[in-house]
């Protein structure tokens, strides 16, 4: 990697971080008052997304889907005031952190129910290949996405209708506090079962920065260049509760042990590793870190000094 | 009687009905994880043994078909879902299937499945995780559909869906897993399709369902010191529908509001209004009201679910307008309590 993409990288990477962990630490004033799933240590998947994807490109995600919503240039000011529940969020305070939306970038919305935006994401490649553009569509989901119907029907329809979708499966081992092994018989790889329904397939460690990002930009020029969806599954980890700012170690669904380990392998730390003691980038690292505060302060200020909507805007956007 | 909590009587119910019968199992995503579906599946597992309770892939309509084919072989399942919303995805095995076995081959067998579904509300639970759908499943033949209020009859009502023959679909609102009440131990049953009379009146009936019959006692008590008598009746289960108590109790009063959790339009308040106007006309002095909730998803922000619900000033309000008298301050006198999102101080969030 070139020492300006490194550190491309780690601005996006440290970004993503910083606005979750800003969300985390103000949570607990109770004035974001709906769900939240944070992907703290999940950012590198989203990085390297964004480095290699085009704002006319189409996205949708999940639940957990801050990141990729920032990632695909979705507006910081709009997400935080869409979870402060402002009429400045993004949807206007009727959707919350779960449904997030900026048109601007062809981010076309995220959903709270698993499996929900996956044929949607299939339906926007679909009016793709009928405008015949050289866009992308792109799918965000979780390893507990691969277990609803939904998903298979989807992927058989790209398959079978040749359509420019990249499904992108962050698989983080669980599903709320289900571990995989209750959920998907041992030793199946996600990515081998979607290979046999005739997609192409990536595999990578989630973890590994140079691995991560070259399965992705390559992923993404060949969906542009085939036309043909194409399955990612990226191995990764969540840091914080499945739902909520804290840490829940201590529950008991996992141990505190595949934690540090997880943690150990931060590609975040490593890169800023990388950057201060290889590089001696030292002040550069400072400079991003510091925009970065700033510009989360100052949504967090937007969204904090934003407007409430007014109580009749409930009863707005519903055409029957 | 012990004091317990709505949950607690739920998980006792589970229990007890498992106790009783082994070919009953528990199953449904989270129900062996540390937060055991809100503590009503706590310590199961452990009791029951991992063949019997069990975690399951996220796959609500498989799961709901595999529950049919178990029952065909004798196995009473009890499957939980976080949301009714999530359980969306299984409608086609539930209506189609579930809902039909009995009927469409001829009697010969029948499909003894309970299906918990927690309905979310306030704290941004928003568009996807707040939706009372009892309607629906009230319209389909074939289905019970319960939905009870106390914890007592959490736990009677919950045995008797386990141990029914028929496909039940079981209704807990989260804003009543933490209220406390008395509930029997042991084996404890309550028919299905009984209303319970929560509170006598002379004046008005209003009949209600799960959480809403808590803001209907709410204003049931306000309006006793206004000089208004109510007669205050819990439906428990929605199919079958008790209209035997609900018909004696407006054919006493004169008067009936409806009250719903759900959307007002094809609601479950709007087909009591229908069988009472058509049943019971000349014994109303009045037209028969409802309140329900608006024909609007439910928003996120804290801002828009203000004064979005049906609470006890709005059925007090509606209840004087019934009985010709005043309602000024009565917002004031029963106003929406501060924060308006949670069922109480010890609600924290996020769920
Ligand atoms: C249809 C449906 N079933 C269950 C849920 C409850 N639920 C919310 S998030 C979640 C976890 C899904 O896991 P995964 O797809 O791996 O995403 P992750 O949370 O790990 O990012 C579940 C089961 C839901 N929202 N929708």
């Amino acid at each position: 990697m070139t020492e300006s993409l490194s550190i491309n990288l780690f601005a996006k990477m440290y970004r993503i971080r910083a606005i979750e962990e800003a969300i985390a630490y103000h949570y607990p004033e109770g004035k974001m008052r709906c769900p939240v799933h944070l992907s703290i240590g999940q950012e590198l998947i989203p990085s390297v997304f964004s480095e290699a994807i085009r704002p006319t490109d189409f996205a949708v995600s999940t639940h957990r889907g801050h990141a990729h919503y920032l990632a695909k240039g979705g507006n910081l000011n709009a997400m935080i005031a869409e979870i402060y529940g402002k009429s400045t969020g993004c949807s206007k305070g009727k959707g919350g952190s779960m449904h997030l939306i900026d048109l601007a970038v062809n981010f076309m919305g995220t959903s709270a129910i698993v499996g929900n935006s996956i044929p949607i994401g299939v339906g926007l490649a679909l009016s793709v290949q009928l405008r015949e553009t050289d866009q992308i569509s792109c799918v965000f989901l979780g390893d507990g996405a691969i277990e609803e119907g939904v998903f298979y029907e989807s992927v058989n329809f790209a398959a079978v209708r040749k359509l420019p979708v990249l499904f992108i499966c962050e698989n983080n081992l669980y599903s709320v506090y289900s571990p995989l092994s209750v959920r998907q018989p041992a030793g199946r790889s996600i990515a081998n079962m979607v290979k046999a329904m005739g997609v192409e397939v990536g595999v990578a460690d989630g973890m590994n920065i140079e691995a991560s990002q070259g399965l992705m930009k390559r992923s993404i020029e060949r969906v542009r260049k085939t036309g043909l969806p194409c399955f990612l599954e990226f191995s990764t980890y969540r840091w914080r509760e499945h739902c909520g700012h804290a840490f829940d170690n201590e529950i008991g669904y996992r141990t505190p042990e595949e934690f540090l380990d997880w943690q150990q392998k931060d590609p975040l730390h490593h890169l800023e590793m990388q950057l201060i003691e290889d590089l001696s980038l030292q002040g550069l690292v400072m400079d991003i870190k510091s925009n970065v505060m700033n510009e989360v302060n100052a949504a967090f200020d937007f969204a904090e000094t934003s407007p409430f909507p007014n109580q009749h805007e409930a009863y707005d956007n519903v055409f029957a | 009687m012990p004091q317990k909590s709505f949950a607690t009587a739920i998980n006792e119910g589970i229990a007890q009905a498992m106790d009783l019968d082994d070919s009953v199992i528990c199953y449904g995503l989270g129900v062996t994880d540390p937060k055991a579906v809100f503590g009503t599946t706590a310590s199961l597992e452990k009791r029951f043994g991992a063949a019997r309770v069990f975690d399951m892939p996220t796959s609500e309509n498989a799961m709901t078909g595999v529950a049919i084919g178990a029952a065909l072989n004798g196995i009473k399942s009890v499957m939980t879902h976080q949301r009714v919303d999530f359980f969306l995805l299984a409608l086609d095995q539930l209506v189609n299937s579930a809902a039909k076995w009995h009927y469409m081959f001829g009697g010969q067998n029948s499909v003894p499945i309970t299906i918990r579904l927690i309905i979310g509300r306030g704290w941004g639970q928003g568009p996807t995780h707040s939706q009372n759908l009892q309607a629906w499943f009230a319209h389909i033949p074939g289905l019970k559909v319960v939905m009870p209020t106390t914890p007592e009859d959490a736990k009677g009502l919950l045995i008797s869906s386990i141990l029914d023959p028929n496909p039940v679909v079981f209704l807990e609102h989260r804003w009543l897993h933490n209220s406390i009440g008395e509930v029997p131990d042991g084996d404890f049953r309550l028919p299905l399709g009984k209303a319970k009379v929560m509170r006598e009146g002379r004046d008005i009936t209003i009949v209600s369902m799960s959480y809403m019959t808590i803001e209907a006692l709410h204003a049931a008590d306000y309006l006793e010191k206004q000089g208004v008598s109510c007669e205050v009746v819990d439906l428990r289960s929605i199919k079958p529908l008790d209209w035997e108590t609900v018909f004696a109790s407006t054919v006493k009063t004169g008067r009936l509001i409806a009250l719903d959790s759900g959307f007002t339009t094809g609601s479950v308040a709007g087909e009591i209004v229908a069988r009472v106007a058509m049943e019971k006309f000349s014994a109303l002095r009045k037209a028969p009201a409802r309140l329900a909730m608006p024909d609007v998803p439910e928003p996120t922000s804290i801002a828009l679910t203000k004064g979005f619900y049906v609470r006890a000033a709005d059925i007090a309000i509606k209840v004087l307008s019934m009985m010709d008298k005043s309602v000024d301050y009565i917002n004031a006198d029963l106003s929406e309590p501060d924060p308006h999102d949670v069922p109480g101080d010890w609600f924290k969030g996020p769920f």
